[in-house]
């Protein structure tokens, strides 16, 4: 059905239709209207057989929602930020535990300084936590993802974190298709664990395990990540039979066939992105995009396969690692290994600096025009903010214009005595 | 592709205002998204928020930063934010004000095309039909007698979806006024 | 060096089992008792919280019929229970984290109660989160205090062996004051943990407004399975804390665990008492007072302060702070106090050194 509703109506719609028996919730700007609107539907009777919990920390949202699915319902929790690190200790957990938990972060960034706006450094805190990691492009993209994302969870038996990025996505009043209970029903059968806490069969979970089996659990874990690989693949295709919505999978091109360039990126600003390699396009110049949808399980083979035989290829990233290099970056050098192809990071949109079609089409041109000379470059930088800083402390500066490394490594050289 | 950035402070509805736009244009069979200007704002402090018409799909998540058409729910705000910043040379300015709006803002009246630059007393509307300075459904009916791009029926049906019973019903007598207010300025009466 | 305390045994419930009446007897006298956690564990020789589980899990398990599960904090009683691929529980259990297991509880209780109703089942499976004053009084409090809050339907039970033993004996915030630990040594002027810190925890159950809270030790077994299956009658969030001597922790004979069980509540140490919302309904009398020196003596923990160069004032300090809790609970007296005791911190922190 088409309505006219704001992205985190939406993926509390969503999530209703999946029908889940426990959802937590801590507020954090900008999770909150998500479970907001869950809480209202459990409380009116929209949503039967579930129990919304209101705890007092994330902490607790992620242990409520261990707590409930070792107990064998479906479980939902929602985070964002300080509140995915929060509760960090139990996302660990609960991927160890194999418990198929699925939970939105609403991604914004980390502080200090304190930030309530969009970046992708909450969400890649957690990259090796085990748990799957689903990026949405689109607030369609995040219905129907967090709907297939329950189907992924359970059939691979690893906890799904859907990653879509706060206010511009949660925030956003857009036309959304939400899916009828009777299709969903149809896609997502009753949640029948494979395992439980149950009287009748009593089994000790997370139990402690020590030199003698940890590798192998660890390996068996690793083992299901590989396996989520074409599950995603699979319930994608479910999905889009179903709906006739393009959404999940674990990556999309976009203009991509003769692409003289391409962008890999994640989130939200690909459909800004979308629109400005449209404009290029109608001047000449040929970019293509890769929408990376699963992060976690990175997927290797399909992304050289969407690479192709092309030469430039720019990651545009919106965190990094301090003291190393692009968080996305390293995967898709290692999916390119033995290619000719020269793979360079773009850092934008850090802490909410919004990214503009102006701002892919300085990164389209910056790599057509042979400038990108590090591996990783910041584009939208204010030069004159970072000089004002440099040149009264340290009596140094950098050059107007994108920042590469080797720019700020040069400051280091001319540093006041 | 419309584009319309809504100036106001923080509890004035402006956010709504942008969501109301968009649902009055999704009504009407348009494509359409309305945001807000995420900040941390708090009551009575400048608040921005944007929505976005069109026949396809919107993509684009950026801020507006070229709009056709800016709605101030506060003239306050007037010399203390940019409020037409980039705004198209072709564009449109509503204004909530009862003065002229040759008098609260001449230099734009000369810069955009005639009728294209309009005050309503939008707020002096609301206090009568809702007995609150809530001047959303007014400026977004001055909008649309303006452009003409989507009816007062859809933004009155608007805020009756959102705000069903009697507050819907007073936005949409609010936004009546409006309307013809604007209709009426066009056809070159006074409103006197 | 230990008195003599033979006379408690004449008529007391360790002994006198048998002269009961069936349905009075202790669970562990049965012969069908539900042995849930099973022998083989590797709890250390004495261990008062092995011996405290077993009574209060086999006793909710008597009280629900069975239909009970666990959520365990880390800390000895998961780490001596769990080692893979082996399990001491037979029934269904799970360790999550340390500081989150009041949290898992009422997960568990929520899915509990959505699967039963879905399944159009009326006997809703009870739950147990359980765990030692680590992970108790400090890192689980949070989550320990939300579900007190939410009046989640779960009893907390609380292992207090005053430290956290499992990683090698270090101070909490259960810890009592000149106790030895590994964080506050038996050096400088003033030996031991220091004085006036520290909380009371069943006091901040009851605080809450809890439709039960209880403290109870290893010393009388009857009752801590009347109080947890007195828990067990009510719905909604309860707490025991139960003081279960650790002989590596306190220096003590792995023979004495009851021992200084019983000492710490005949000296006024340990009130054992009850409460439902929030008033206090029980009070286990002193049978026979006894000074604290007696229970801090089987105790190489409070070994400063019963040697040659013992200093008197530390000791009158702790007997002051035991007849404040004897004064404020009435542990000699007949009556039930009206009004909530104060914790014996507060008494610590106001007094005059």
């Amino acid at each position: 059905m088409l309505k006219q509703i704001e992205g985190s109506l939406g993926i509390a719609e969503a999530v209703a239709l999946c029908r889940p028996g426990a959802v937590c919730a801590y507020p954090i700007s900008p999770q909150t209207h998500i479970v907001e609107n869950l809480g209202k539907m459990v409380k009116t009777g929209q949503l039967q057989d579930c129990e919304f919990v209101n705890v007092e920390s994330e902490f607790s949202a992620i242990s409520v929602s261990i707590g409930a699915s070792a107990g064998g319902v479906r479980a939902y929790t929602a985070t964002a930020s300080q509140g995915l690190l929060f509760m960090t200790e139990g996302v660990y957990n609960a991927s160890g535990l194999g418990l198929p938990i699925v939970m939105t972060v609403a991604s914004r960034a980390i502080g200090a300084p304190i930030n309530i706006w969009n970046d992708h450094s909450d969400s890649l805190s957690q990259r090796d936590s085990g748990w799957l990691q689903l990026f949405c492009e689109s607030n369609q993209d995040a219905v129907d993802t967090h709907i297939m994302a329950f189907k992924i969870a359970e059939e691979v038996g690893l906890p799904v974190m859907v990653c879509m990025d706060g206010f511009v996505l949660t925030h956003a009043f857009e036309r959304l298709d939400i899916p009828s209970q009777e299709q969903i029903d149809q896609f997502l059968p009753p949640y029948e664990p494979r395992e439980f806490l149950d009287p009748k069969e009593p089994i000790s979970m997370g139990a402690m395990v020590g030199p003698e089996a940890f590798t192998e659990l660890r390996i068996l874990q690793q083992r299901k990540m590989h396996k989520a690989i074409p599950v995603i693949e699979r319930v994608t295709r479910e999905y889009r039979e179903l709906t006739g919505h393009h959404s999940g999978g674990l990556l999309d091109c976009y203009n991509c066939d003769d692409a003289d360039m391409k962008l890999i990126i994640m989130g939200s600003s690909v459909g800004t992105a979308k629109d400005a390699v449209d404009e290029l396009r109608a001047q000449g110049i040929k970019a293509g995009i890769i929408s990376l949808k699963a992060f976690r399980p990175f997927p290797y083979d399909a992304v050289r396969e969407a690479v192709g035989s092309t030469k430039n290829v720019v990651v545009v990233e919106r965190s990094f690692s301090y003291g190393a290099r692009g968080i996305v970056y390293p995967e898709v050098v290692r999916a390119m290994r033995g290619t000719d192809a020269a793979i360079h990071t773009a850092v934008v949109g850090l802490g909410g600096r919004a990214v503009l079609g102006s701002t892919i089409k300085d990164i389209v041109k910056y790599c057509l025009d042979g400038r990108f000379t590090d591996e990783m470059t910041w584009f939208d930088v204010d030069t004159s903010l970072l000089n004002s800083y440099l040149k009264d402390t340290e009596g140094t500066s950098v050059p107007e214009g994108p920042l590469p490394e080797s720019a700020l490594l040069d400051t280091l050289q001319h540093v006041r005595a | 592709m419309l584009q319309i950035r809504l100036h106001g402070r923080g509890g004035q509805g402006v956010v709504t205002a942008a969501e109301m736009l968009s649902l009055s244009a999704f009504l009407e069979g348009h494509f359409a998204q309305a945001f807000p200007s995420f900040g941390s704002e708090r009551t009575g402090a400048p608040v921005v928020a944007y929505a976005r018409i069109d026949d396809k799909e919107i993509r684009t998540h950026e801020p507006i930063l070229q709009p056709n058409a800016v709605v101030v729910q506060d003239k306050t705000l007037l010399g203390a934010v940019d409020v037409f910043s980039g705004i198209d040379p072709q564009g449109y300015a509503i204004i909530n004000s009862a003065d002229p709006a040759e008098a609260v803002v001449p230099e734009l009246c000369r810069q955009l095309p005639a009728g294209h630059v309009l005050t309503v007393p939008a707020t002096d509307f609301a206090m009568q039909k809702i007995g609150r300075p809530l001047p959303g459904a007014p400026m977004l009916a001055a909008l649309a007698a303006a452009t003409g791009v989507f009816t007062l029926e859809s933004v009155q049906k608007s805020f009756q979806t959102r705000y069903p019973g009697k507050v819907g019903d007073a936005n949409a007598e609010t936004a009546a006024l409006a309307y013809e207010y604007i209709i009426n300025l066009k056809n070159g009466g006074n409103n006197a | 060096m230990l008195d003599a305390i033979k006379f408690y045994q004449t008529g007391s419930n360790t002994v006198g089992n048998r002269l009961l009446n069936p349905s009075m007897r202790a669970v562990q006298a049965s012969a069908d008792r539900p042995n849930t956690l099973i022998s083989g564990h590797r709890a250390c020789q004495g261990c008062g919280e092995a011996l405290g589980a077993r009574y209060a899990i086999d006793a909710a398990m008597r009280a629900t019929g069975g239909q009970l599960m666990i959520a365990n904090a880390t800390g000895c009683l998961e780490v001596f229970s769990s080692p893979y691929p082996e399990s001491a529980w037979r029934l269904p259990w799970i360790h999550s984290l340390f500081g989150n297991t009041a949290a898992v509880g009422s997960g568990l209780a929520v899915a509990a109660r959505v699967r039963a109703k879905k399944a159009g089942n009326t006997n809703v499976p009870r739950v147990i989160a359980q765990g030692g004053d680590g992970g108790t009084t400090d890192i689980g409090f949070g989550p320990l205090s939300g579900m007190f809050e939410r009046n989640d339907d779960v009893l907390y039970i609380c292992y207090d062996n005053q430290a956290y033993m499992n990683t090698g004996v270090q101070r909490s915030s259960a810890t009592p004051p000149a106790a030895r630990t590994a964080t506050t040594q038996l050096v400088g002027a003033e030996p031991g943990n220091d004085w006036g810190k520290g909380k009371n925890v069943p006091l901040i159950a009851m605080a809450h407004g809890i439709p039960y809270v209880a403290t109870a030790s290893v010393a009388d077994l009857k009752d801590l399975e009347y109080k947890v299956e007195k828990a067990m009658s009510f719905h909604g969030a309860r707490y025991i804390q139960i003081l279960v001597p650790c002989p590596l922790g306190w220096g003590s004979a792995s023979g004495n665990t009851v021992t200084i069980a019983r000492l710490a509540c005949e000296t006024g140490f340990y009130p054992i008492f009850e409460a439902e919302y929030g008033r206090i309904t029980s009070v286990r009398k002193i049978r026979q007072q006894q000074p604290v020196l007696n229970f801090l003596k089987l105790q190489r923990r409070y070994a400063h302060l019963t040697g040659k160069k013992a200093d008197p004032k530390v000791l009158a300090r702790i007997q002051a702070m035991c007849d404040d809790n004897i004064k404020s609970f009435d542990l000699l007296g007949d009556e039930i106090p009206e009004t909530t005791p104060v914790a014996v911190q507060a008494h610590e922190r106001s007094h005059e050194i």
